[in-house]
């Protein structure tokens, strides 16, 4: 579908890489080069072959490697990704527990207001005002950049990757939280709950040894739900924080109109997206055998 | 249908925005794209109530007007996914399994291309403007709509009422218009509602990245961007903008959910089912799609 959405564009791009100065026979030559003289399907599958060896062809602006620039770019935007979801579920779950827990009481309450708020509140605003606090009020982290050695230069790598990170994982935890609550209230009206409390338990004692795993399964399937919204999520910090990933890179490409990278660049996310929902399928079958059997 | 709490404050919200729209038709306190350098930057004050932008534009007439094209993308793509969606759902919840499997598969696919970045390959294609930013955000929500209601026509077209007027001679399609579609009108609000929250966030993240909205129409996404540089002057600037999205979205979500709650009174009754009310309740408005935006 990408493919095709691309193709449509106006204009011929042998026409336009050379220019008024195009000789009808450059033209030619540069078609034959790109593959644009053969059909349509016959391009399509020829991408997808070389797709699936893992090579997305070259720049038609640059003449560059785009598997390699995604490699490359992928170091800055899966730990922005990997950082975010973590941090996102260890806010989300002990507060979605104690919102649970607490359901009629205020600070219950209080956490679920905070949690529609958080997926209200776009993610460019929350980097904004991250910014405003951290980086030009207390200068604790900088405000954006990402060191020119990348993660050879760790600690400095590591602060430029804090504020994004939580940016990403304060829309992605308020999400996570609500399904963490819910979860949790599933578990404790449950018998086995009950019994565990009659054995002397107390609520704390008794979610730790019989809740916490049970409510973990419908956190880990939205958690593999949200991987397509992280990566959108990643387009725009990254765009708030000057970072150099991936979506810094689709958002130049874009306005460049460099189809092969951006073709190259939206399959291999919507592949990414393809996988991560499988291995979910894989760690949910651990949580919850009854999913395996079936 | 009872009123509640969060219905009531959903639908204050979404007012107040609608309300600001119309206000921008007949009134702004000052011409929303009138430049003046010599006031430009300035703080809030009796005259600029919430300041000006880097030309001297008044702030508050830029951000009422800035509500039209926020609202005019909610509700214009939340009709394109709402037709699409609906037609798609409750054709391959009728038809036999042969066109169904793969019609789902389908659904499917477009389920997994997130929102926003199907608007930014329609936009390197078709270039940015809000129409492409629109009919992105319709066809990609439309996914989610279709799937939320194949699903509650499956569960319809199980009941006994149903079975009972195919006996007594019913056609597919009468079965539909009488059956089946009155009793998914509920569900189909709360998704509408949902959809708009989604598709607003979409289109102020689109014209922050530059993709949505073009200049000189004012957005609150490229407001917010284009008063980002200035957070070292006065970090004030870019969260009158911010404000006025949280504000809407907010609203709708709450809508959404106040809806659900009051068109559903079997809701209430049953807290046993927390998850798969959640869970409907995402479906249906889309939350796990909409998380970052």
């Amino acid at each position: 579908m990408v493919f095709l959405l691309l193709r449509l564009l106006p204009g011929d791009l042998a026409q336009a890489k050379l220019g008024i100065y195009g000789t009808p026979e450059a033209l030619e030559q540069l078609r034959a080069e790109y593959g644009l003289d053969r059909s349509l399907p016959a391009q399509y599958f020829a991408w997808l072959g070389d797709a699936v060896r893992g090579d997305l062809g070259l720049s038609v602006l640059t003449g560059a490697d785009i598997t390699a620039e995604l490699l490359n770019k992928a170091t800055v935007t899966l730990p922005l990704i990997g950082i975010a979801s973590v941090i996102a579920v260890l806010i989300a779950v002990p507060l979605g527990m104690l919102s649970a827990l607490r359901f009629r009481k205020w600070d219950g309450i209080g956490v679920s207001v905070a949690s529609q708020l958080g997926i209200a509140v776009p993610t460019f605003w929350v980097g904004v005002i991250l910014i405003t606090i951290f980086a030009v009020q207390t200068q604790v982290f900088p405000s954006g950049g990402f060191p020119y050695d990348g993660w050879a230069d760790l600690p400095a790598a590591f602060q430029s990757m804090l504020l994004p990170s939580f940016t990403l994982a304060l829309a992605q935890g308020a999400v996570l939280m609500r399904f963490a609550r819910s979860a949790t209230i599933d578990v404790i009206q449950q018998d086995y709950f009950r019994t565990a409390r009659a054995t002397g338990l107390t609520r704390a004692q008794a979610l730790r040894v019989h809740g916490v795993r049970n409510a973990m399964v419908p956190v880990v399937s939205v958690l593999g739900m949200q991987i397509s919204t992280l990566i959108v999520g990643a387009i725009i910090v990254e765009s708030v924080f000057a970072l150099p990933g991936v979506g810094q890179m689709l958002l130049q490409d874009v306005n460049v109109r460099d189809y092969t990278k951006v073709q190259g660049t939206v399959a291999a996310t919507t592949t990414l997206v393809f996988v991560v929902s499988f291995l979910v399928d894989v760690v949910l079958g651990f949580l919850n055998p009854r999913i395996r059997q079936r | 249908m009872k009123f509640n709490r969060t219905l009531i404050i959903g639908v204050s919200f979404v007012g107040f925005s609608c309300f600001l729209a119309l206000l921008s038709l007949v009134w702004t306190p000052f011409d929303p794209l009138e430049i003046n350098p010599d006031i430009s930057l300035a703080r809030p004050s009796a005259v600029h109530w919430l300041g000006t932008d880097e030309n001297g534009r008044d702030i508050l007439s830029n951000i009422i007007v800035g509500s039209r094209a926020t609202l005019l993308t909610g509700v214009l793509s939340v009709a394109i996914c709402m037709l699409v969606g609906v037609t798609v759902g409750v054709a391959t919840a009728i038809s036999p399994r042969w066109v169904e499997s793969p019609a789902v598969f389908g659904i499917d696919i477009v389920l997994a291309l997130p929102t926003v970045l199907f608007a930014i390959v329609l936009a390197a294609v078709y270039g940015p403007s809000t129409l492409t930013a629109i009919v992105a955000i319709g066809i990609a929500l439309s996914a989610s709509v279709a799937q939320v209601t194949r699903r509650e026509v499956n569960v319809v077209l199980l009941a006994d009422y149903v079975t009972a007027a195919r006996s007594s001679g019913s056609g597919t399609w009468r079965i539909v218009r009488k059956h089946v579609l009155p009793n998914i009108r509920s569900s189909l609000f709360v998704q509408a509602s949902g959809a708009c929250a989604i598709a607003i966030l979409a289109e102020s993240t689109l014209s922050y990245l530059g993709l949505g909205t073009t200049p000189p129409a004012p957005s609150w996404g490229r407001m917010m961007a284009s008063l980002q540089q200035f957070l070292l002057i006065d970090p004030i600037f870019p969260l009158w903008p911010g404000l006025a999205i949280v504000i809407t979205v907010l609203g709708f979500n709450l809508l959404g959910d106040g809806l659900r709650e009051a068109l559903d009174p079997t809701l209430r009754a049953s807290e046993e089912t927390a998850v798969d009310d959640e869970l409907r309740s995402a479906s249906s408005t889309g939350t796990t799609n909409a998380g970052s935006h």
